[in-house]
């Protein structure tokens, strides 16, 4: 029931008269949620009116799906109208959208700048960040749907569990104990050029959208992923960690399923809203792992 | 990971929207390369078949032994001339973007990786346009 956007006006009248029904019998909780039920209700219909009146508006289909729910078991596209404003971005007008037409719009977000890494959806055929994507730079209708190649555990939410493994398998954190300067309050200091060397790789937000657009990542569940790879690049590069520590990372990365698994086709390069050029990181560590194989004597 | 779950048309077809050149450059890859092998395997198979000749000196002087008649047969087919223009095209897109792919090993260039996959579908075009006069001198038509 929830889950439609728009009623037809002889099912207004029927629930109107079982708010007023219930108001006197029923328990405080439920009258406060049937007051909110028809305020949300008015509320739509005065969206309805605006956009009668020409407001501009944004033509959302969303991919909806739970498998708890009777009705949503089958996936199916819900459409939304939602009034648009300037600068609204994707997240935006599904706020809206969930706000003032359907509560039971399920996504996950949190920032709203980017940072977080949340809200990762295929718009219009392709990842992109729901919250850094402008309504203004697609072409209507705006298509949403969760990130492929992951389990959709409700409409816009996936399943992200097999992603993580893949990070920490490559043991994303700092692990030098030798060389460290003394005292307490000393701090272990990197060149400028070192830093500049990883800054890139540093920028990720594990929000999945190359692991998403990768399809080697898609044939092979066991391959680490564009992510997982430039987590290690960071560290690898990283000359505050020794050589025998970088030689243990290349371990890790030079197996079956890892750099060597990467086809260059610049889908995570392509789709990557923090820019990380991840086909280069992958491709250098790939040489790294060649200079440490290959003996000539 | 989408065992599970199965977006049916979807996302079959939802991918196929918006593919990057970098992609394209992999799936004609792909594609070109099995098409090579393909024809390796006939190259064999018609040569082996008309291995016959060896040795038979007086027919390969008078020009009807089983390997001649077999390569003017076929050259004197309107459609071999056709695949023949097509395997030059292949194999010539598959050599730029093998390239193109070295150079991506090497990291020369990772930046414009979409400009050279366009290069070398322009130079593929011209070459294989190019060589149209010589591939279909003398055809029967």
């Amino acid at each position: 029931m929830s889950t439609q956007q728009e009623q037809p006006p002889e099912t207004d009248d029927t629930s109107t008269e079982t708010v007023e029904s219930s108001t006197d019998a029923g328990p405080a909780p439920q009258d406060r949620r049937m007051e909110e039920k028809a305020d949300r209700r008015a509320r739509r219909e005065r969206t309805a009116d605006e956009i009668d009146a020409g407001t501009e508006t944004v033509h959302l289909k969303v991919f909806r799906y739970d498998p708890e729910v009777a009705e949503k078991q089958e996936p199916r596209f819900d459409d939304f109208h939602v009034p648009f404003e300037k600068g609204m971005t994707v997240l935006d007008a599904l706020i809206y959208a969930r706000d003032e037409f359907d509560p039971s719009l399920t996504f996950r977000h949190s920032c709203r700048q980017a940072v977080c890494g949340s809200d990762a959806f295929f718009v219009n055929g392709r990842q992109r960040l729901g919250c850094q994507t402008q309504i203004s730079d697609l072409d209507g209708p705006v298509r949403v749907e969760p990130l492929p190649h992951q389990d959709v555990v409700k409409d816009l939410v996936v399943d992200m569990g097999h992603f993580y493994e893949q990070m920490h398998a490559v043991e994303p954190y700092f692990q030098e104990e030798e060389d460290l300067p003394d005292g307490d309050l000393e701090e272990q200091f990197q060149t400028r050029e070192n830093r500049e060397k990883v800054k890139m790789s540093t920028r990720c937000i594990w929000c999945g959208a190359c692991m998403s657009s990768c399809n080697i990542a898609a044939g092979d569940n066991e391959y680490l992923g564009p992510a997982a790879i430039n987590k290690a690049y960071r560290f690898a590069m990283d000359d505050r960690e020794g050589e025998e520590l970088k030689e243990h990372r290349l371990r890790i990365l030079e197996q079956e399923h890892g750099v060597w698994r990467c086809q260059t086709q610049f889908s995570c390069t392509e789709v990557c809203p923090k820019d990380i050029p991840l086909t280069e990181h992958i491709q250098e560590l790939k040489r790294e792992a060649v200079k440490k194989n290959l003996k000539f004597w | 990971m989408s065992d599970s779950y199965n977006r049916g048309l979807i996302e079959d077809f939802g991918r196929w929207r918006e593919f990057a050149p970098g992609m394209w450059a992999w799936i004609l890859h792909k594609f070109t390369g099995w098409i090579l092998i393909g024809y390796l395997f006939t190259h064999i198979a018609v040569l082996s078949t008309a291995l016959g000749a060896a040795g038979n000196t007086a027919a390969i002087e008078a020009g009807d032994d089983v390997y001649t008649t077999t390569l003017q047969g076929l050259e004197g087919l309107f459609l071999v001339r056709i695949l023949e223009v097509g395997l030059l095209a292949v194999a010539v897109f598959h050599i730029l973007n093998g390239v193109r792919l070295l150079m991506i090993d090497l990291g020369i260039g990772l930046e414009s990786q979409d400009k050279s996959f366009y290069v070398s579908l322009v130079v593929t075009a011209a070459i294989t346009v190019a060589s149209v006069p010589t591939f279909m001198t003398g055809v029967g038509v």
